[in-house]
């Protein structure tokens, strides 16, 4: 019964979050609404796998932990190069 | 039983740090306040819900599951905020009281050798 009230608490959260996400008005705002998304989902998995009495959940909600995190970094590490490459005087973007 | 009264209350405030977290993350002023709201879900949230679970499945290979997952989300929470605090700060991205920001400014973002991934190609 209390995975049942935790698992509604992570849904709203995650709707905030998605509110947060599509009115956020920088990149960045963007980037930690999308890593947090991926943390309530990792607690989702774990919450669920618990409600129905599935241990091997949680081996997915490790590996969602992984790509969560690998995904964000991602993002960051496209902005800012493509950041730097648009920045870049015009003689020097011949790098792209 | 009393091990479930513990395990409610782990989850409980767990939940209420997830939503606190998630509010904080909607009504705060500008990126770097919000940035400290998100973190909250990853520290407080995932430890309490995580420490909850841990009572309720005892000594058994779910535990130990469980801890794994919270030992990563703990080293790799703060250092995604950490990256993205990196990012913001040195694609321009200012404290909203901080305009007249005399602090040391990270190198330009222009710099060629600022990012290793660009001076590779050379």
């Amino acid at each position: 019964m209390m995975f049942a009230v935790a698992i509604i608490a992570v849904f709203i959260a995650m709707a905030l979050v998605l509110v947060r996400l599509v009115g956020g008005p920088t990149l960045y705002d963007r980037v930690i609404a999308v890593n947090s998304f991926g943390t309530h989902t990792v607690l989702l998995i774990g919450l669920m796998g618990f409600l129905t009495e599935r241990p091997d959940f949680l081996d997915i909600a490790l590996l969602y932990a992984l790509i969560n995190f690998v995904g964000t970094i991602a993002i960051l590490k496209f902005f800012r190069y493509r950041a730097i490459g648009d920045k870049r005087p015009v003689e020097d973007g011949g790098e792209q | 039983m009393v091990i479930e009264v513990i395990s409610w209350a782990f989850m409980l405030s767990g939940s209420f740090f997830v939503i606190i977290g998630a509010v904080g993350t909607l009504r705060f002023p500008d990126f770097w306040a919000r940035l400290h709201a998100v973190s909250i879900t990853d520290s407080a949230g995932v430890i309490l819900l995580f420490a909850g679970m841990c009572m309720q499945a005892g000594l058994t290979l779910i535990t130990v599951k469980l801890i794994i997952i919270g030992v990563f989300l703990f080293i790799t929470g703060p250092t995604a905020t950490h990256a993205v605090a990196n990012a913001a700060l040195v694609s321009g991205l200012r404290p909203k009281e901080a305009e007249g920001f005399t602090g040391v400014e990270p190198e330009p973002l222009t710099k060629t050798d600022a990012d290793p991934a660009s001076s590779e190609q050379r």
